[in-house]
Formats: C-alpha cells, structure tokens, sequence
C-alpha cells in the first residue's frame, strides 16, 4: 500500500535573527508515504548529521495536532495544502513522486525569525496577557452547576477555544494579522455568562495590545479561515469587530 | 523507614485539620519569598498562577515556546471530580475506592482521600475560568465513563479536555504575568538542582536560544516537569518530554520513587515503520462507545465487515463482563497483548484490535458520535489513512504514562527540604496504575489546591534570602558541571544520533520491561544498559555548538540521562518481585492470567537513593498502611 518518494526540498536557512537567511535545496530519498511530514523532515535532519552538518531547526512538540508548535510554510500554504491540519498531522501520501517542496518559516514582522523555521510567537503570550482571560481567583468559585450555560453558547465557545495558537492566521494572511487569534479568544469568552463580565475591556485591550505588537490590520481575505488548522470561523473576527466597538463606545478613559 | 509525615485522625479529617495546623505566611511577607516553578503543564502552570494570586514572586521557566504549549494539552479524555452529578452513586468516598483499587493497592491512602476530596472544587474553578466543559441540553454539566469506574463522573470538553484545562491555567499565570507577579522565561531547560547545606536553592537552566548556562536562585524549587514515558523512544508523550530535571534532582539528593510504575495505554494508533517518530493515543473516552474484538480464528484475514457476529471474539466483554470494555488500562492492554500473541492480531503486522463503533454509530447516529469524537475520528483517518465511520479502528498499547517518580510526602515535599514535586513528576498518587480522567485531576488539585497550602507552611519557616546567593560555590559548582557536560556532548564527533541512541534505548527496555517483565529479561537489559551508555559518550554525533539553539544537543543530553535511569528503571522492576497494576511479572501471575500481588513482601512504596560515587542506588521503604480499604485480589469481572 505504502509508495517511496524521491523529493527535492528547498528549505528558508537562516542561523540566527541578524542572519539574511537563503533558501537550501536538498534531495531525500525512499520517503515512505505514510511518514508524517515531520517524520520526513527527520529523515533528511538525520542524514545531514551524519554528513557533520547542521540539522533544520524546526518547532514541533506534540506531533498530534493540538499543541500548535509546528509551523511552516509548505508550497506557499501555511501548514500546507490541507486543510484543517497541521503540519505534523499532514502526511506524505498527499505529495507526488519528484515533487518539489518549498518550505519556509512563518513570515511576519511580529514573529521574527531565530533560526531556520523556528519564529518568536511570544507576541501572542502577551495579547493574552492583555486580556484573554476571565480573573477568577483560586478559591473563589461557586458550585460549577450552579450557571446553567445553553448548550448552543458552550459549543460556539468551544469551536473558538479549540485555536491553539500556533501563528498559522498570521503566516496566511497578507497584512499578517492576528485577528483570527484574537478574535477565538474574545469569541470563546463572551459566549459564556462568566466571560462577560470583562467583556467591555478585553477586546479593547487585547487589539490594542496586538497593534501594539506590529501585527497589520483585516481586510477580509479569508486566508485566515482556510489556513486555520482547527477551522476556525471568520465569524469569530466579526464578533471580535462588534465587542471592540461596543468596549470603545461605552470604556470611561 | 521513610516518614510520609501523614496526619494522624481519621482518612476523611485529615486533610482539612492538616490544613488548620500549618502555618502561614503573612500577606505583607509574602512578597519576600521567591519560587521558582520549573514546567507550565497542568501542575506547574496552576501552581505558579495560584501562588503568584496569593502573594509570593513567582519565576516560570517552560522548555516550550510558550507555556500553553505543554504536554498536559495532549490529554483528550476528561477529568474526574466526584460531583455525583448524574446521580448514579457517586461520592468522594466511591473516587477514592476507585482510585486505590485501580492503583492495585499501591497507593497512598491519605493522598488519594486528598485527591478526591478537592476534585469537585477543580471542576468549580474551571468553569469560573471558562473551560467550555460539555454540557447537556438543560444546560447543566454533561459526564462520561472511564475505565475501573461504574460511574459516570468524567468531566470533558469534546476530545480536548487537557487543551481546555491547560488554556485555562495558562490564562490564570498570563493573568499574573501582566500583573508583574510572575516573570517567566521561555525555552529553557533545567539542567541540574542547587543545594546549599542540604537544602534546595535554586535551579541551573540552559536558555536553548542563546545556550548561555544561567543560576537562579530561590526560598523554595517546585518542579512540575512530567513523566518519563519516552524513555521507551516510541511513546503517546511529546518529543520535549523528558526525565532530565527528576533525575538531576535525584542525583542531587531526592529519592526515586516506583520508576517501574508504567502505564501502557491500550487503545493507540499501532506503530507502522522504523521512521515513525511518536504514537499517538485514541482516547478511553472511546471505550463508552467502542467495542474491543478480534476474530475468534487466528489468522482470519477477512475483512472485518465480512466477519459475522459470531466469529468475533469481543474479548474485554468475555473476560470481564461487570466492567466490558470500561475495564483499567493495564488490564485492557495486557489481554491485547496476549490475544496478539495468540495470533489473532489483524491488520498489516497482526500487532493491533479492532476498536469498533459501529453499532454506536447505528444506535446514536453519524451526528451524535461525531460531537463526541469527531476530532479524534479525524485524527485517526490523518494518521492511519483509514475513516473509522466506515471501516473499525485498529489500536495496539504504547507507553503513555509514568506513575513512578520523585519521592514527595504527604505535602509534596521531596527528601530534599525546600523541593516540591508535582504532577506525573511525582509518585503520589496513582500506585501501580493509573485510572483514566484522574492525570488532569492529580496536576489540577496538586497546583490550585494543595501546594499554596504546603508552599506556605515550608517558607513560614525559613527566612527569605535577601543576597544573590548564585555567587556562591555551590552554584558555581553545578554550573561548571553542567558547562563541561555541554561541552562534552559537542566535542565528541561520533558516529551516531541522539535518536539512534534513543531508538536502541527504547527498544531494549519495551522488550525488556514493557508490559510484561521476566527475571531473565531484566537483567539481560541491565547488561545491555551499561554497554550502549558507554558507547553513547564514546560515539555521539552532535552537530553544531553550545552557544546558540542546537537541537540535538537538547536531544543528546535527554538520553544520556534516560541512559543513566534506565538502569534504575530495571532494577526497580527486578527487585519486586511480584505483579501490581502495570507492572507484570510473567513469573508473578494468578491462574486466570491477573496481576499476582504479594502483599506481604512488597505492600511498600520503593524509594531509591542516589548515593554519590556508586554504581548502585540504595533502597528505602515507605510502607503503606490501609487503614480504610481491604487489600483484595482486584477483580473487574
């Protein structure tokens, strides 16, 4: 069932944040289809040591899809071509015999290259910092039945939450926005009863914080939404749009 | 004898009078002390968060590049909290029954009762985060079962519980990261525990983006740094896990406790080629709705449609009809294991069962099993190429959980005073085997709920350091340790990988002491250990230097420890010579095939000592004392 594949991989190289950086062309060999394209990464970083030289700096964790620590650019698709997948989730048995594959890091002013493929998401840390959270102290709860939440409002807040901020949004999007980001958290919050008691500062604070960062603005492309690995909606932008509003119109300072 | 230190009084009043009886920190002082939490898992991240709310100056320091990145965002299942929500019979008292019978009487009585005593104020908590737990149309919570429970007490957030907890522990320590009470310092790795005058101090770290070797120091270490199951290469864990900051802790002075105290999953994708780098797990939370079969014939290589009812074999529900498919996890994968040996394994290699949802999905409906599993159903058909609504899941056992660990009281204290453990990290909590949905439930209550109660009552005690204390020798010292280690590591210029190594590793020990364990084979492994440690130091490939982000450094200096601890690893599982929970030694076994304990001789916790300058670890025993439950021969049929 399994097919090999001999591929012709050009990969972003670039030894540090200060670095130009060029693109590389490698050749592997005997790539099983069934290999994760991670996996196949390992393939070609193992060969490279063994020739003494520097293996491809990648980020990657979990390998199952959820801790959204891969990230690359595959062909010009953040993730590649896919959809609703990650990186590691994406396996060879969806590329051809000969093919050649592009691979770059992200690309945004506010996630800045350290090395190879590996960017600096920690813009996204402080957007939530700046908000993405409802302050409830250790201790302080009431009985976790006591709210009941409508089933429909739990499910939107759930298909927000499932973003796992891995940057894909940023990387797809031409003025490398972090709207999506945002947006699901702002989105998973407001759409339960405890989640709108910040509700009125959060939006602002988490898109002040996010222009802040040298993130661009939305201009409704949509490549967010089709390069998202947990598909997350657009909706949740135009969500985000009416919260922020509502918080600038009504904020006292 | 090891002192647990475990109140005295009745199990049910002990926590809440311990509680009473330690001391506290007043607020105005808190601000003197400072932590250091190492990991932001489930535990580390509620744990810094918690602390910082209280008061104390919190550092952080994750090996990820952001804290939400943590292994702990893998768990799919659920949490369990004795709720008793669907009125089906359970209590605290029903949690803690469970938890110890899963554990095969191995656990500590006085901290499971803790356990489950706090699991219901977790579930509050996280709902006033805004975890999105599943609900019912009502509104209110929705459970499902796990296994070794008659009940349904597991709390879940479609197949992305761990996701949700973690988000929502990592949102509470952001909360304290604007509010300057916790600074934390991404990529960076604990390489080695400061100790001064017997004490802990403080902490080595490597910064993996520049390599500089940097002294932290403070009034009190809490690691929360996770299990250890990827010492067998192959397992459900992330490739950043490690044992690396328990072991140095260890060698530094903290006993080891259970390390052969591993769980083995049963229902993972099964592994298909020499490349593959990770297994990934299908959540119990399949096993509701999912039935475990193979054919009756061995060898049958039929499809699966085309075997009728009869000619399957729905082993777990034979073998165990009270509690079918729902039965603890090292009892499902051991009788997959032993019908795979059998030869009625199916698929390619005949390494893997059949987890069929067929008849739920013909029950319920495509929509109704798609909300509980569809991302798991997804994942499976990225992996496996196959879309379980029309053909069964094929899974097979893979390492996914360590119960062993770092030895900690009954306030999470190491032997080392002023170092605390949380989490897998520690031995506490689960015994010999772990139940399903109680992972997130131990990190959970060990970080929001019991260390800001012991933290205190520790630091109450001691005056606050108020000098840079990493001047001093003893840091300087580790520091040098860990620079000539570095620089070892790179200078070497073999001929083989940190992952060669690591496959070589993992292999010996799965073989040698994975699910089942004989006398021979383990101590065939502990010939084998030394050779390839030697080789390993002699014949490593690290490309590159020290002194930026150099991944196979990161790598290489992970196995040289897991080359180090395997040995303890099987010497642990060598020295107990009988079976409990996961660990299974062939020679130990009841007629019916069960786990064979000897109560008598080994109803104690294994501790093990690092003694400086010898081969071999010394053993202490902490003996266990149930007091409340009967130790009976566990049975789920």
């Amino acid at each position: 069932m399994d097919k090999k594949l001999n591929l012709k991989l050009m990969i972003w190289r670039q030894k540090g944040p200060k670095d130009k950086g060029a693109f590389e062309i490698y050749k592997v060999k005997d790539i099983d289809t069934s290999m994760s394209f991670l996996e196949m990464l390992d393939v070609l970083n193992e060969e490279l040591t063994h020739e003494g030289k520097e293996p491809i700096a990648f980020d990657h964790d979990c390998r199952e899809g959820i801790c959204g620590a891969c990230a690359a650019v595959v062909n010009g698709k953040a993730h590649g071509k896919l959809k609703g997948t990650t990186l590691c989730q994406l396996h060879m048995r969806h590329f051809e015999n000969n093919e050649t594959i592009v691979i770059e890091p992200w690309r945004a002013k506010a996630f800045p290259v350290i090395k190879d493929l590996i960017v600096d998401r920690s813009a996204f840390d402080r957007i939530i910092s700046a908000g993405g959270y409802i302050s409830a102290k250790t201790g302080s709860a009431p009985d976790a039945n006591a709210i009941p939440i409508p089933k429909e409002n739990v499910d939107l807040a759930m298909d927000a939450a499932a973003c796992i901020g891995c940057g894909a949004c940023v990387a797809a999007c031409p003025n490398a926005s972090a709207m999506l980001f945002v947006g699901a958290k702002v989105s998973h919050l407001i759409h339960l009863p405890q989640g709108k008691v910040e509700g009125k500062s959060r939006a602002y604070d988490m898109v002040r914080q996010m222009d802040k960062e040298g993130f661009g603005n939305c201009s409704n492309e949509y490549e967010c939404e089709a390069a998202c690995p947990k598909n997350i909606s657009v909706s949740t932008i135009a969500r985000l749009n009416r919260e922020f509003m509502f918080s600038k119109l009504t904020r006292k300072t | 004898m090891l002192d647990a230190k475990i109140p005295s009084g009745p199990l049910k009043d002990k926590w809440s009078s311990h509680k009473l009886h330690l001391q506290l920190v007043n607020p105005a002082n808190k601000r003197k002390y400072q932590v250091i939490v190492v990991g932001t898992g489930l535990a580390g991240s509620s744990a810094a968060a918690t602390l910082a709310e209280l008061g104390y100056r919190v550092k952080v320091f994750c090996i990820q590049d952001s804290a939400r990145r943590a292994h702990s965002i893998s768990a799919q299942g659920g949490i369990n909290a004795a709720k008793n929500y669907a009125n089906d019979g359970d209590s605290i008292e029903r949690l803690f029954y469970d938890t110890i019978k899963g554990g095969d009487f191995r656990a500590r009585e006085a901290n499971v009762h803790r356990l489950a005593e706090v699991s219901n104020a977790i579930i509050d908590h996280c709902v006033a985060q805004g975890v999105p737990f599943a609900r019912e149309y009502s509104g209110y919570l929705d459970n499902r079962s796990f296994g070794g429970a008659q009940v349904s007490r597991t709390f879940y957030a479609r197949g992305q519980t761990g996701q949700q907890l973690l988000l929502g522990a990592y949102s509470a320590l952001r909360k304290e990261v604007e509010r300057d009470n916790v600074e934390i310092r991404h990529r960076t790795e604990m390489l080695d525990l400061v100790t001064i005058d017997g004490v802990a101090k403080g902490i080595i770290i490597r910064d993996l983006i520049t390599g500089k070797i940097e002294s932290h120091s403070a009034d009190v270490v809490i690691m929360a740094t996770g299990g250890y199951s990827s010492i067998f290469y192959l397992s459900t864990n992330a490739k950043a896990c490690n044992a690396t900051a328990i072991w140095r802790a260890h060698k530094r002075g903290a006993f080891m406790a259970n390390p052969c105290y591993t769980q083995i999953h049963p229902t993972c994708i099964p592994v298909h080629g020499e490349y593959q780098s990770k297994l990934t797990l299908m959540s119990e939370g399949l096993r509701n709705d999912g039935r475990v079969w193979v054919p009756k014939q061995a060898g049958d290589k039929r499809l699966p449609s085309e075997i009728p009812e009869e000619g399957r074999d729905y082993f777990l529900e034979r073998k165990y009809p009270t509690f079918g498919n729902l039965v603890p996890r090292d009892i499902a994968s051991r009788s997959v294991k032993e019908l795979c040996d059998a030869g009625q394994g199916v698929g390619d290699t005949g390494m893997a069962v059949y987890l069929d949802l067929s008849a739920a999905i013909e029950r319920l409906g495509k929509e109704k099993i798609a909300e509980r599993y569809s991302n798991l159903f997804e994942m499976y058909e990225k992996i496996s190429g196959h879309n379980p609504y029309e053909y069964p899941m094929m899974i097979y056992p893979a390492p996914h959980y360590t119960m062993g660990g770092l030895w900690v009281d009954y306030n999470l204290m190491s032997t080392i005073p002023g170092l605390f453990v949380l989490g897998e990290a520690n031995f506490s909590d689960h015994g010999a085997n772990r139940l399903g949905a109680s992972a997130l439930m131990q990190g959970l209550a060990d970080g929001y709920f019991i260390i800001p109660y012991t933290v205190g009552d520790y630091l109450a005690q001691i005056t606050p350091i108020n000098t840079d204390i990493t001047t001093f020798a003893a840091f300087k010292e580790a520091e040098g340790q860990v620079v000539q280690k570095v620089s070892r590591l790179v200078s070497a210029k073999g001929k083989r990988t940190a992952d060669d190594f690591h496959k070589q590793l993992g292999k010996l020990l799965w073989d040698k002491c994975g699910m089942a364990r004989t006398e021979a084979g383990l101590h065939e492994a502990l010939d084998k250990i030394p050779e390839i440690r030697s080789e390993f130091w002699d014949n490593i490939n690290v490309p590159g230097s020290g002194e930026d982000l150099n991944q196979s450094l990161e790598k290489a200096g992970r196995v040289a420890d897991y080359l180090e601890f395997a040995e303890l690893f099987v010497r642990d599982a060598l020295h107990r010579k009988e079976s409990c929970g996961g660990h299974f030694r062939t020679e130990y076994q009841t007629p019916e095939g069960e786990a064979k304990r000897d109560d008598e001789k080994f109803c104690y916790v294994a501790a093990w000592e690092h003694i400086e300058g010898q081969n071999e670890q010394q053993l202490h025993k902490e003996a266990l004392k149930f007091e409340s439950v009967n130790l009976t021969q566990r049975s789920y049929k």
